[in-house]
């Protein structure tokens, strides 16, 4: 147990860390920080210009699919950097239990989820026509800590299907770029086809965003809650999948000599 | 006409092997369809009747200023990473000649943004693809490529003297298609918005094209575009004199 403790927070936070070139500044406040401020400042422009939604409909929908960026990027990095050092090989030759060592890696990655959501949200509050009750923000931790719990469940999948494809980041990207377009973060659900509507009702980050909404109307999480089970269990299905192809993939890698495959 | 033949021939090059790059068909084709579709969706469910042929226009416009930002603010250090730098620097020619074709190449795939995003706007929103100019359109186009691919420059002699340039890079994508007007009026930003659009390629390229494609008179952005497009080239030239000479200095030419 103490064993599993180590390699969950250790590992993870070792993790972390060189995902971020050892967590240099420079790195870390353009991406995490400067590109999200101008994503958010770029969709409430359209939104006005094109007459589509208020502010509050652009703040809250990309301050919580940020978190979706941190967790894809992060956790597909996690898997395609030990793969690009040449280290993938030595953590499969590990007798390390695979749930605390990658979830131990999605740990710090949902956090930093939830630091770039709340950077969003209070950029929004300073500089565009957003404002919510004080009351409603425990409630909207809740809500992007679950979204963000989700969309890392989706990179671990992302993650895990790296163990055998090689360009893992265009797959990263591939997914976060569709989310933009299938969460319901810029776009109304009611106006999206049917069939990407459909699509987004099974995709994370879209039932977490309409709960994030309806609490930044002064709703309650009681009130929400079938939004925020609903994330969760999307989550929680990605993470299961996410292990099961792990699993799948390194033995496969083993069987076939591709772990180190570039 | 050596001259008009290394800048021929390095073009040529890397537009072949940019093209190759997974990353460069997600910047420059995948990227721009799927933002193209968002502002086709938005303009839609809003109550602002633009024309959907501006929203592609302006869609694609994003996809080659992605393409530039991330193929030209890498240029050199690529060079570094794959040990053809110094050899850039040591043969004959001068190192700019070397390095605007590369930069150039970078905005020319940004034109299968432009093309996968009007094609797909017409297949799947009806986006009519007549143009009112042909003429003025074809002529826009090209020193559109130009503009930004000399922009590039100016990015690629700059970002080296950073680190981490790919963070810079992550960061400058939403800004330029921000404040240069690419998917929303400038009428709309703050006021000292507008000095930094008039001094940005992408600004008076895009206009152009729409001046062209939609009505009205498209030379005086045209002109602006190729007149920026003479500054950056200046701009380009000293910075990577700079560059070069404190990379002999100081020994890093090698060190990526």
């Amino acid at each position: 147990m103490t064993y599993n403790l180590r390699v969950f927070f250790v590992g993870g936070y070792l993790s972390y860390r060189a995902l971020f070139n050892w967590m240099h500044w420079s790195y870390y406040i353009p991406t995490m920080l400067g590109a999200p401020l101008f994503q958010i400042l770029f969709f409430a422009y359209i939104g006005r210009f094109a007459q589509v939604k208020n502010d509050e409909f652009f703040v809250v929908g990309n301050a919580v699919q940020l978190s979706a960026m941190a967790g894809i990027y992060g956790m597909a990095m996690t898997v395609g950097g030990e793969r690009w050092t040449s280290t993938l090989s030595s953590l499969m030759a590990s007798p390390a239990n695979r749930l605390p060592l990658f979830l131990g890696r999605a740990l710090p990655i949902i956090a930093n989820g939830i630091i770039t959501s709340a950077f969003a949200f209070t950029v929004g509050w300073l500089l565009l026509d957003f404002d919510m009750p004080a009351s409603g923000i425990p409630a909207l931790g809740v809500v992007v800590f679950v979204s963000a719990f989700a969309c890392t469940s989706l990179g671990l999948v992302i993650g895990a299907v790296g163990l055998r494809a090689r360009d893992v980041f265009f797959l990263a990207n591939l997914f976060v770029y569709l989310l933009v377009l299938f969460s319901g973060a810029n776009i109304p659900l009611e106006s999206l086809p049917g069939w990407m509507e459909a699509i987004s009702r099974v995709s994370p980050l879209t039932h977490g965003i309409q709960a994030a909404r309806a609490i930044a109307d002064g709703a309650t999480l009681a009130e929400v809650d079938h939004l925020v089970w609903t994330e969760l269990g999307i989550g929680g299905a990605y993470a299961a999948v996410a292990y099961a192809l792990f699993r799948f993939f390194e033995i496969e890698g083993r069987r076939r000599a591709t772990l180190d495959t570039m | 006409m050596k001259t008009l033949r290394l800048l021929w021939v390095g073009w040529r090059f890397y537009v072949k092997n940019l093209t190759l790059s997974g990353f460069f068909i997600l910047t420059s084709v995948i990227q721009p369809v799927i933002f193209a579709s968002v502002a086709y969706l938005m303009f839609r469910a809003g109550a602002r009747q633009e024309t959907l042929l501006y929203v592609a226009l302006g869609a694609g416009m994003m996809g080659i200023w992605s393409s530039t930002l991330f193929g030209s603010g890498g240029a050199i250090q690529w060079q570094r990473w794959q040990g053809t730098l110094e050899y850039c620097i040591a043969v004959p020619p001068p190192l700019i000649l070397i390095i605007v074709p590369l930069t150039i190449a970078t905005a020319t795939i940004g034109l299968y943004s432009l093309t996968a995003t009007l094609l797909w706007g017409w297949l799947f929103f009806d986006v009519p693809l007549a143009v009112s100019d042909p003429v003025a359109f074809a002529v826009a186009l090209p020193v559109a490529v130009i503009g930004l691919g000399l922009l590039g420059l100016v990015l690629a002699s700059t970002f080296v003297l950073y680190r981490n340039a790919n963070a810079l890079a992550n960061l400058l994508e939403y800004p330029v298609w921000l404040v240069t007007g690419l998917l929303v009026s400038l009428s709309l930003l703050p006021g000292w918005v507008g000095p930094i659009s008039w001094v940005l390629a992408p600004t008076w390229g895009v206009n152009g094209l729409r001046e062209a494609a939609i009505a009205g008179n498209p030379w005086p952005e045209i002109g602006m575009c190729l007149a920026l497009g003479a500054v950056y080239l200046v701009i380009g030239h000293f910075a990577l004199r700079h560059f070069e000479r404190l990379a002999r200095e100081r020994a890093t030419l090698t060190l990526t």
